[in-house]
């Protein structure tokens, strides 16, 4: 699904990976004005296999379109493993997407 | 620091334990006074019960000014063996902005981008894997209020 944009990459023993998750992270404030409900992301996992490589919890406070990057040790990963990107916002929606990390032998 | 303020510390991290070894410590259902906490004092009082002390051993990157207040880059980086990471800033009506749960043998290299209303400061707090606090601060100039949508 075309909900985030994935990027994983292996080199030297570390993954890195660049997540854009499409969201428009309503604050209480601007919802007001808009006379919608806020809404935003609060909770985003990534796993490889069953292993959380990324936990978060957030407010209203991240960005639109929030950009989460981060890195993790490549120790038990082999070719061909996945990045799984999680996230539940705070109206229950939940959205997954996944990509496969380059890089990996 | 004194020994009584220390077993404090040691209980609060005996009592976060098991629940960060099931790898699924959701904050805002754990901890929702933090997020309603108006400053940044109180809101490490919530998540934490403890206040933090500054340590240089954190490395917190974001622009001097920045243009869009809307979209600010935040790049946290630590060589504290860390259990968490949570950030605050004081220029939004709430001070909470993220909490990460560090894997266990995670790499602390984490970068988000946030909103600011206003020019403030960014406070960051590490929990290491003791349970002590570290801070670190920075204040920024934000050009254009990125609150409003």
């Amino acid at each position: 699904m075309g909900n985030m944009k994935i990027k994983a990459k292996a080199k030297d023993g570390v993954v890195k990976a660049k997540v854009q998750a499409k969201h428009e992270m309503l604050t209480y404030d601007a919802a007001k004005k808009k006379g919608k409900d806020a809404n935003f992301i609060t909770y985003v996992t990534a796993k490889v296999g069953d292993k959380v490589v990324y936990e978060l919890s957030s407010s209203q406070f991240l960005s639109k379109d929030p950009l989460f990057k981060f890195e993790f040790k490549t120790d038990g990963l082999k070719d061909g493993d996945k990045l799984e990107m999680t996230w539940t916002d705070l109206s229950g929606a939940t959205a997954t997407d996944d990509k496969k990390i380059k890089g990996l032998k | 620091m004194d020994r009584r303020k220390f077993l404090g510390l040691g209980m609060v991290a005996l009592a976060l334990v098991p629940a960060t070894s099931l790898h699924a410590l959701d904050f805002r259902k754990e901890k929702p006074d933090t997020w309603t906490a108006h400053t940044v004092d109180e809101a490490i009082k919530a998540l934490y019960g403890a206040e933090a002390t500054e340590n240089k051993d954190i490395t917190l990157k974001a622009p001097k000014v920045a243009s869009n207040g809307g979209a600010i880059p935040v790049t946290i980086k630590t060589s504290i063996d860390a259990k968490t990471v949570a950030m605050f800033q004081d220029a939004n009506p709430e001070s909470a902005v993220a909490v990460w749960t560090v894997p266990e043998g995670g790499i602390v290299s984490y970068t988000t981008k946030i909103k600011m209303k206003k020019s403030g400061t960014i406070t960051v707090v590490v929990e290491d894997k003791a349970g002590k606090l570290h801070s670190m601060t920075k204040t920024l100039e934000v050009a254009l209020g990125g609150c409003e949508g």
